[in-house]
């Protein structure tokens, strides 16, 4: 085609459509998001944090990790002063351990569903309104085989919703769903637990008259706490450009971008 | 300079017209005064064309309006519309003028439920001339339904007799008064009946030739209510303003003639009285804080209404109440509407409404400052009519911001109604530069997912402490345990609870042969162990000594 008539038929669409779409030729960087702190360096370290404007899944079994990454994002995100939205699927937080882990919970708006029907409707009046920093969508109750029902045009619907606003979309489930409308999907293993022993000198010594018991002291659960566990976190599919960094440290060496980390969690008596 | 004087001819009418529009385009006629002695108080000029007279009874009226659908009739009169006078409408009608008058001056004089005086000094810079200032006055009236005439003049009088005499708008000029009073009627001084009757007989029919009575004469014969009819006519009659206070109640009121049941028409009605209160409050640069609605529902004729002996006892009219309480001042009716609307579908009245009063608690509209580097929250009206939405889903209690409560019981905490504060975030630069977490919080805190309500499973032990569990239809060995942790308290109350909580660490048989159990959740099958379960899972059970049962408190995740 003729490069007067390109230019000609580029310029008439784009007098078309002056007031409705802004530079309609203009290519747009898809892949740039802007992204927020995780709350868990290590993961902010293999992801880049979470996009904004996008949706992150995060899947795993039970004990994996995923309700502690969401309780780290959540307090980052509501330290910043953000409002924040949980569409709890199965009503399974708990406030107490979320105020430990930093969330003020004066920013969190926590909406207790009972199935995931209820869930999802809620997701969309919350998105609809707008205003959120984060919304985080918590299916992980919810089992695989229901979640898998739900159709694909719903997360679709989700993730154009929240295209072009800073809200980011948080999902947690078993395993992933959103196929390629999740702009970030980590999965999450469960590592092994930490478990601390209390001191001997700590229990009463008995005498060497007393038969000593069939039990030793060590392994009695009284003297056992649990102090926490580890989780490690592996990037599935990820359409995020990572910014390079421009400063480049010497002594840090060659260093390789890792498609999975390992991070620690402590309990509330811990710290 | 002057004093501007809003008069609402017609007043009772006028009243009525505004809460129904549709009665004001034929003849209408308003009956008042004790049962059952009714008689007509007021009527349009088309219903006084029609044959309609002041006084006439409510059978000659019914009778009359009767007579005007017969076809055969030879002077076949247009078809009057008959309507009870309503207090609470007049009410409501003058409190929205006394609002109106104080968006333009803070000066006000209630002379007469259809009259007001204001004070216009300083407002000319404001609005511009006086003639400007009575336009706007006359446009923020039509606002609110009414239909009014406005005088200005330098005399407070003098104004008042020129709104009642002439329509639309009259400026009267300093010097003038008395050539432009000159050729109104006496009715529009306010004096005795007998007074005016004596002035009719000796032939004085005009404020002109009333001026031109001498006083002393006048005075001799009527005494001192003479000589101030006379200075009224001159327009030489000065006092100061008796100023109004402005009151702080909002208030409509709407009497339906039929009953309504379905929320359809109600949402209707209820628009209606919200967009009459937005525009009041408005006027006054005010917002809704709450609104208050009482619903007076027709009674039942079966249950209420009792035959006595003595005599047939009306039914005491049933109320039904309702509260919207509003986080943060809305102005917007339609925003008002949406939440009435949501909080009615869920509880409508149990009877037919047939009076509904509406009642708005104003306060100063909210102000709010974005900063430039700090996030911006959702909007606050736009969250609340969310909230609702989401209440309406979930259920009232199931939507909130959580408090925790100063209790070591398990599950202390309760649900409050979210609002999103104006605060800005301390770290203001939040958005250009993310935040780095600080070594100290580096680490994450294990959080426990919580089973609503506690699950019971059953518990083997060796040796005093848990060796197996089942629950789920599962069976799991525990491979590490860390117990047992007592909780008490409320012992002197009537729900003392006392538990032994276990963090354990459990292994599940696998291959898995997990039994299918329905959950508390009739859609979904309760797959927890499925086919892919983990290896090992942390969680939390406890011991309640008091039920002496084992339960499932949460999941380590």
């Amino acid at each position: 085609m003729p490069a007067t008539s390109l230019a000609t038929l580029r310029s008439n669409i784009e007098a078309h459509l002056h007031g409705r779409v802004a530079s309609p030729f203009a290519y747009r960087q898809c892949n740039v998001f802007h992204l927020v702190s995780t709350g868990v360096p290590q993961v902010d370290a293999l992801t880049g944090g979470l996009p904004r404007g996008a949706m992150t899944e995060i899947c795993g079994a039970p004990s994996s990790g995923r309700t502690s990454l969401l309780l780290a994002a959540l307090a980052s995100r509501t330290a910043d002063g953000e409002v924040c939205a949980l569409v709890d699927a199965r009503d399974s937080f708990d406030p107490l351990t979320a105020a430990a882990s930093g969330i003020a919970l004066k920013k969190l708006l926590w909406v207790r569903c009972q199935n995931i029907d209820q869930a999802l409707r809620a997701t969309d009046l919350l998105i609809q309104a707008g205003g959120f920093g984060m919304v985080a969508i918590d299916l992980s109750d919810v089992p695989a085989k229901i979640v898998r029902q739900v159709p694909l045009n719903a997360w679709f619907r989700f993730r154009r919703a929240v295209e072009d606003t800073p809200t980011i979309l948080l999902l947690l489930e078993q395993e992933a769903n959103a196929k390629t409308c999740a702009s970030l999907v980590m999965r999450l293993e469960a590592e092994e637990a930490k478990w601390t022993q209390v001191a001997q000198a700590l229990l009463p010594v008995p005498p060497a008259t007393t038969p000593r018991p069939s039990c030793s002291p060590l392994t009695h659960p009284v003297a056992q706490l649990l102090k926490g566990f580890a989780a490690r976190a592996e990037v599935l599919r990820s359409r995020i450009q990572i910014p390079e960094k421009h400063i480049i440290d010497i002594r840090a060496g060659t260093q390789s971008r890792a498609h999975r980390n390992v991070f620690e969690t402590e309990t509330i008596w811990s710290k | 300079m002057g004093f501007a004087c809003i008069y609402i001819p017609d007043f009772l009418l006028q009243a009525v017209v505004r809460g129904q529009r549709s009665l004001g385009d034929g003849a209408l006629a308003l009956l008042g005064g004790t049962p059952p002695l009714w008689s007509v108080v007021a009527a349009n000029s088309a219903a006084f064309h029609a044959g309609i007279q002041l006084g006439m009874t409510k059978a000659q009226v019914t009778q009359f309006a009767s007579e005007a659908g017969v076809p055969d009739s030879p002077a076949r009169p247009p078809q009057v519309q008959i309507c009870m006078r309503s207090e609470a409408q007049e009410q409501a009608a003058h409190a929205a003028l006394l609002d109106t008058a104080w968006s333009i001056s803070p000066r006000v004089e209630d002379t007469a439920p259809d009259t007001l005086v204001l004070d216009l000094q300083g407002l000319t810079t404001l609005f511009g001339s006086e003639e400007k200032v009575a336009q706007e006055l006359a446009c923020r009236i039509a606002k609110i339904g009414l239909a009014a005439r406005i005088a200005v003049a330098a005399n407070i009088e003098t104004a008042i007799h020129a709104a009642r005499g002439f329509p639309g708008i009259t400026i009267i000029p300093p010097g003038e008064k008395r050539r432009r009073l000159g050729s109104l009627p006496l009715g529009v001084l306010t004096a005795e009946p007998e007074t005016l009757d004596i002035l009719e007989r000796w032939g004085v029919s005009t404020l002109q030739a009333l001026a031109a009575l001498p006083v002393l004469q006048l005075s001799e014969r009527l005494g001192q209510e003479g000589v101030r009819l006379s200075e009224l006519a001159r327009g030489a009659r000065r006092r100061s303003l008796l100023l109004a206070q402005p009151s702080a109640s909002f208030a409509e009121e709407m009497e339906l003639e039929d009953a309504v049941e379905e929320l359809e028409p109600l949402s209707f009605l209820l628009g209606r009285l919200l967009d009459r209160l937005c525009v009041r409050l408005d006027a006054r640069a005010l917002s809704v804080r709450a609104v208050y609605l009482r619903f007076e529902l027709q009674p039942s004729f079966e249950k209420d209404f009792q035959v006595r002996e003595e005599a047939r006892k009306k039914p005491e009219p049933k109320h039904y109440r309702k509260v919207l309480s509003l986080p943060v001042p809305i102005r917007s009716s339609k925003t008002l509407l949406k939440l009435l609307r949501l909080q009615l579908q869920s509880d409508l009245p149990p009877a037919p409404i047939q009076k509904i009063r509406m009642t708005a608690d104003a306060a100063a509209p909210r102000v709010t400052q974005n900063g430039l580097f700090a996030p911006a929250g959702p909007d606050p009206e736009k969250l609340e009519l969310t909230i609702a939405r989401l209440a309406k889903l979930v259920g009232q209690g199931n939507v909130g911001r959580v408090h925790l409560e100063d209790s070591h019981r398990p599950e202390s905490f309760r649900l409050e109604h979210f609002a999103a504060s104006a605060e800005q975030s301390r770290r203001g630069t939040a958005l250009l530069w993310p935040r780095k977490p600080s070594a100290t919080n580096a680490i994450a805190v294990g959080a426990l997912r919580i089973i609503r309500p506690p699950e019971a499973v059953r518990v083997e032990l060796r040796n005093a402490q848990p060796a197996r569990v089942y629950f789920r239809g599962v069976r799991g060995e525990v491979m590490a345990a860390s117990g047992p942790w007592r909780s008490s308290g409320d012992w002197w109350q009537e729900d003392p609870w006392q538990h032994d909580e276990w963090d354990l660490e459990i292994e599940f048989s696998s291959p898995v042969e997990a039994q299918h159990r329905c959950a508390p959740s009739s859609q979904e099958v309760n797959l927890t162990a499925s086919q892919q379960s983990p290896p090992c899972a942390l969680y939390r059970i406890y011991f309640d000594s008091l039920r002496q049962s084992w339960f499932l408190r949460g999941i380590y995740d």
